[in-house]
């Protein structure tokens, strides 16, 4: 496929690698922000073919991870309701809330659905006139346009019966509240190269200035990956701190305007809570007053309800790149993604779904055996 | 989630208002709104994502990206070793 096979090519990572090893002389620790880069990084090996000492941690851009618990709760609520149809993403389906998943509520009658994309909903809502269509408009900035879009059209066409639980994340308050941490070990940062095809680059100047941290907006293919984290070690060996664009076919420093203009005006920005962090200031989207005939939290009046999450989950250091999934003892022993404990076990794109699913839970083990047999022995 | 995946433009339409297009990943062919790519026509490559386009991804950038690339493998590849594990493994 064209611009993706060429930025698979193995000789020119290799040469990628090479060039960091060639310019490197001390160690650096890099946060990819963005869930999509941690899975890509992860299934390719990535963070283990770079020499040692450059050391890649994993950030908090996975918006399936950090949607929280309350608000799986109040999804599960109103999709409960026999006069809705609830819709959603299918990485949603599976995340449990405090009482099961959407897809057990699913087999026990609850009619939820799948959608491809959030305008799908206008059409369900066509058909199905005498109930309510709630879409779960759940995603960072990428996914703010198209959902933007659903809830834009459902006014414009007086489409009474949509409506959206909105939990929306915002990537720059995410970064600037990693760097305040007095624990922060983050050097530099992959920046998210979609939620950037979308902003574009200019809010990262001022964080790049203000800590003193390189920025470079990166995609998500082996090489795009690579070559961004050479440029960011470039920086870093140079001891400067601006933002760079890896991923120029795709973004530029404006991002998508057009999108950006029915975004503002469908959504504003709001105080959020991120599950395994706490809150945030600033660090989300809420429907603007004007759209509150769409809003499912007023529609339905879904109370606040109160969650726990278990006290051994170390989900909230590992999004701000303070621990490593092994660094927690419940990590593939009695927290799988089957039976996740926390944010970053509860979506594919989280750390240590990622992982798991590509067998580092088994490294654990066999190095935890190795010490038992050197006891024994 | 956020994912996106390029695509190459196979044909426009208008579908209740939305300029459209069929799309073609690969062997799959979608439809995907181009509300947010005024400038993208047939033959382009646009990034998708949710069914939303919303970027056309630029050649000359690609290819401008990729021949850098390619000469930096073409200074370094004399003075480093290569590592098994990358040169083994098939393009996927």
């Amino acid at each position: 496929m064209k611009y993706l096979d060429e930025y698979r090519n193995p000789r020119l990572a290799q040469s990628i690698i090479n060039e960091i090893r060639r310019i490197q002389t001390r160690p650096w620790v890099i946060m990819e922000v963005c869930g999509g880069q941690t899975h890509s990084i992860v299934k390719h090996g990535i963070d283990r073919l770079l020499p040692d000492g450059i050391e890649l941690v994993h950030g908090p851009g996975c918006p399936v991870c950090v949607t929280p618990l309350e608000t799986i709760d109040k999804a599960h609520v109103i999709a409960a309701r026999p006069d809705v149809i609830f819709c959603s993403f299918g990485d949603m389906l599976r995340v449990p809330g405090s009482h099961g998943d959407l897809f057990t509520l699913k087999s026990q009658g609850a009619d939820i659905r799948v959608v491809y994309s959030p305008l799908d909903c206008l059409k369900i809502a066509h058909a199905n006139p005498d109930k309510k269509v709630v879409f779960f408009a759940i995603g960072f900035e990428t996914t703010a346009p198209a959902n933007a879009m659903l809830v834009f059209r459902a006014r414009q066409e007086k489409v009474s019966n949509v409506s959206v639980l909105v939990s929306h994340s915002l990537v720059p308050p995410s970064i600037t509240y990693i760097l305040q941490s007095p624990q922060n070990r983050v050097q530099g940062f992959l920046g998210p190269g979609h939620v950037c095809t979308i902003m574009g680059y200019r809010e990262y100047e001022p964080i790049a200035d203000r800590y003193k941290v390189p920025i470079v907006i990166t995609g998500f293919e082996p090489l795009d990956l690579l070559e961004g984290t050479l440029m960011t070690v470039r920086q870093l060996e140079a001891g400067t701190a601006t933002v760079e664009n890896q991923y120029s076919r795709v973004l530029d420093r404006d991002g998508n305007v057009p999108a950006r203009k029915l975004v503002n005006s469908v959504f504003e920005v709001s105080d959020r809570r991120w599950r395994g962090v706490g809150w945030i200031s600033k660090s989300g989207y809420k429907l603007r007053w004007e759209y509150r005939e769409h809003d499912a939290e007023r529609i339905f009046e879904v109370k606040e309800i109160d969650t726990n999450e278990p006290a051994i989950c170390i989900s909230g250091q590992i999004l701000k790149g303070i621990k490593k999934p092994h660094d927690c003892p419940a990590f593939g022993t009695i927290c799988t993604p089957l039976t996740p404990l926390g944010a970053t076990m509860v979506s594919a794109e989280g750390a240590c779904a990622a992982y798991y699913a590509y067998g580092r839970h088994l490294d654990k083990q066999k190095a935890e055996a190795a010490v038992l047999l050197g006891g024994a022995a | 989630m956020c994912l996106a995946i390029s695509g190459k433009v196979l044909e426009e339409f208008n579908k209740g208002g939305l300029r459209m297009a069929r799309v073609q990943f690969g062997g799959i062919i979608r439809e995907a709104a181009l509300d947010y790519v005024p400038e993208a026509k047939v033959g382009d490559y646009v990034l998708v994502h949710v069914g939303f386009a919303i970027s056309t991804v630029n050649a000359e950038e690609a290819e401008r990206t990729y021949k850098l690339l390619e000469e930096m493998d073409q200074l370094t590849e004399l003075n480093a070793p290569v590592v098994e594990e990358v040169s083994a493994r098939k393009p996927q």
